[in-house]
């Protein structure tokens, strides 16, 4: 029913950016009356829905939205933003939430985590947002996690991740590492019979992580398999000439590779430059998306592999729609990546379950989520688990030297997922 | 780990190995050159280095854009045009800093350090409303990509070569303007004695005014030249500012060759280790190294001996 319900108001949703185009051109004024108006204000009562003291009102509901716009992380973090304002603009345009237009709070994070938890509680506590948009670091995640707990807010949390986390305040749209690693893993090993891998990483919390699940697979699941090489690199390290030799005497049959940030583009550039040819040598990376490829240059890393659950290229109704009325909006020469793509997730799934709770409440709105489905995904589909990750696809994407990912492999079901990963930690 | 290999194997990967030292050692001296002027020659310390060098390696993209569009037969070409004028842009930013900001603090150096935080903010935030927060890819022509296949096993990156040829040049014109031109001796004599300079009628406004110049216009070529083996973004500038001062700080700062000798042992012991353990360790013993040389020599490496 909920499914049913859905894939009719995408369809209406994403008439928006069209609306606003007419509006702006007078010859086509007529048209515009053809168009579905929403209209607020018709929903169920506001004593009802809200018993918490959440910002609602008759018309109008209050979530946040809490990126870095400034700073380090800013880079990152944009696509995120622009994802959530469209997944916002979209709903408004299909009638709102229980009749209620979405109005945002947007704070900016500016890359520093005490910050992140400061502007939550404003979010929270002066704003009273029914739901969070935000966050992309781990750091800035656990750093927003105790004051998520405390006043009882809920934060849909867009970025791949290494795991070990659970709340009831947080919804994490975007992959656990199992659900990133494993399947990419097995892939690689079967189709191109590898053997022998060099794991390569940045320096914290989610590259190691995804690193030992990736030892842990590669030594007790894949038959013949092993590690010939683990290192990891500071964040910001823009040399890796002396390891690209240590590559080539070792000759791994794999370069697993989660280097992030301004390191990922020193490291692709150094990897061409010294002769590595991607057609021959396999990379698989899991940190690299459309939007670092940007950075990188296409034809930097041309050939290499990309395990993601979205790609910019994957051929849907969804994601034609997605990607259409996403470059409307944000202009032609944006590219969506992984994360982009997850963050869009986040109002969705929060107005499905908001429908089926027939509250804004949070705990209602927590205790409603498992079960969620969301049938207009760019993704494809996605469910929520009762861990309150999402159950999707894995996929293998291979770059092209325009900056897309081709698609090579996906997983046939939904993948699981488990942040608490048995015999992986 | 060497059992397994072929004599022939192995020169290979040293020799690959040792050219990684010396790129390492190029970038290292390129980097450090401008700040080695204004640091070292003027006693500003200038926090917004690494920003002058990105303004470089925006110019150089901002460049190569332009010629895709309207000199697409000229692009193999274009990174001669991009490195001038990065030097350009840079160089007269730096001019225009020096005036408004760097000339009221020569009294008060350490309030220099504070001052070009605040700058480095400030142009960080503006790149960043100006190009946008996402990194932006410089495309490269044909002929700078790849590597030069010296014999079956040994490949050299062309990008390191580059680096490595500018890197020379620049460093000689450097020495002869600072040690052998007579304007190279006016500025040693406003370092030494401003107001003595002043005196003898040297323009010590001038002097400065160029000397900065100058500093922030070879970080702007060193920004446009790491293009090629490093991120152009907002930030990207914070991820060379540590390895500089470190340079500049270890060779003993008003000296040239101290910076060129620091700029060596670093990279070597830097890229040696690198090959042997992770990168994180290789960094954490080359601090630690450093660390324990400059309490034996606080001065750094080459001091300048001077009559106290």
């Amino acid at each position: 029913m909920n499914g049913v319900l859905m894939s009719d108001e995408t369809e209406k949703g994403l008439k928006s950016p069209l609306r606003r185009q007419l509006l702006m051109g007078m010859a086509a004024l007529p048209a515009l009356t053809m168009l579905p108006r929403p209209s607020f204000g018709a929903g169920p009562a506001t004593s009802a829905v809200n018993t918490t003291g959440l910002a609602v009102t008759d018309s109008e509901v209050t979530v946040g939205i809490l990126h870095s716009v400034t700073g380090t992380m800013a880079i990152s973090e944009t696509g995120s933003v622009q994802a959530e304002k469209l997944a916002i603009e979209q709903i408004n345009a299909a009638g709102g939430v229980l009749g209620r237009k979405i109005k945002y709070i947007q704070e900016d994070g500016a890359s520093d985590w005490p910050t992140f938890a400061e502007k939550a509680k404003k979010l929270l506590v002066n704003d009273k947002c029914a739901a969070v948009m935000g966050c992309w670091t781990s750091a800035s995640r656990k750093a927003v996690l105790p004051v998520f707990e405390q006043y009882n807010g809920m934060l849909y949390y867009p970025t791949f991740y290494e795991g070990l986390e659970q709340s009831k305040n947080v919804i994490y749209t975007g992959q656990e590492a199992t659900q990133q690693i494993i399947a990419g893993l097995d892939w690689v090993n079967k189709t191109k019979g590898a053997k022998t891998f060099y794991l390569l990483g940045s320096d914290y919390i989610w590259p190691r992580t995804s690193n030992k699940i990736a030892r842990k697979h590669i030594e007790g699941h894949l038959q013949g398999a092993k590690v010939v090489g683990e290192e990891y690199f500071p964040l910001g390290h823009t040399q890796f000439n002396s390891v690209i030799n240590k590559i080539k005497l070792t000759k791994p049959d794999v370069i697993y590779a989660i280097i992030v940030g301004g390191s990922n583009v020193a490291f692709y550039k150094q990897l061409k430059a010294a002769g590595i040819d991607m057609s021959k040598q396999t990379l698989l990376t899991i940190s690299v998306t459309e939007d670092e490829i940007d950075g990188i240059g296409g034809e930097n890393i041309a050939g290499a592999y990309a395990c993601m659950k979205y790609f910019q290229s994957l051929d849907n109704a969804n994601n034609k729609a997605f990607v259409s009325a996403f470059k409307k909006m944000w202009g032609e020469k944006t590219v969506i990546g992984d994360v982009t793509q997850a963050a869009y997730l986040g109002p969705w799934l929060w107005k499905l379950t908001v429908e089926k709770a027939g509250s804004f409440d949070v705990d209602k709105v927590a205790a409603a989520s498992p079960g969620i489905e969301f049938k207009g995904a760019p993704e494809g589909y996605v469910r929520i688990h009762e861990n309150h990750h999402l159950w999707s696809k894995t996929r293998v994407g291979r770059a092209k030297a325009d900056g897309q990912y081709e698609l090579i492999y996906e997983t046939a079901d939904l993948v699981e997922p488990d942040p608490f990963p048995k015999g992986y930690q | 780990m060497f059992g397994d290999y072929s004599i022939g194997d192995l020169g290979a990967i040293f020799a690959m190995q040792g050219f990684a030292g010396l790129i390492l050692f190029s970038v290292y001296v390129l980097m450090a050159l401008g700040l080695a002027i204004i640091f070292g020659q003027m006693g500003v310390i200038n926090m917004a280095h690494g920003e002058f060098m990105i303004l470089g390696a925006y110019v150089t993209w901002m460049t190569s854009n332009a010629f895709q569009s309207f000199l697409p037969a000229l692009f193999p070409g274009y990174f001669f045009v991009a490195m001038a004028l990065a030097f350009i842009a840079s160089g007269s930013l730096g001019m225009l800093v020096e005036w408004a900001m760097i000339r009221r603090l020569y009294k008060r150096p350490l309030d220099t350090l504070l001052a070009t935080w605040g700058l480095s903010l400030i142009l960080q935030q503006a790149y960043r409303s100006v190009f946008g927060a996402r990194e932006v890819g410089v495309e490269l022509p044909e002929w700078m990509m790849g590597s030069w296949q010296a014999t079956d096993a040994i490949q050299i990156p062309i990008n390191g070569m580059f680096v490595m040829c500018l890197t020379i040049l620049i460093t000689i014109v450097v020495a002869y303007v600072l040690f052998l031109s007579r304007w190279g001796r006016q500025v040693r004599a406003v370092v030494q004695n401003r107001v003595m300079a002043g005196a003898v009628g040297i323009n010590t406004e001038k002097v400065d005014r160029y000397t900065f110049g100058l500093g922030c216009g070879i970080a702007g070529v060193a920004g446009s030249a790491f293009t090629m083996i490093g991120s152009t973004g907002p930030t990207a500038g914070q991820l060379y500012i540590v390895d500089t001062f470190l340079v500049v700080v270890f060779g003993g700062a008003a000296s040239l060759l101290g910076t060129i000798a620091s700029a060596f042992t670093i990279s070597q012991a830097q890229s040696t280790m690198e090959f042997f353990m992770s990168g994180s360790m290789a960094k954490v013993l080359t601090l630690l190294a450093i660390v324990a040389i400059l309490m034996m020599r606080p001065q750094g490496l080459f001091a300048l001996k001077v009559r106290k």
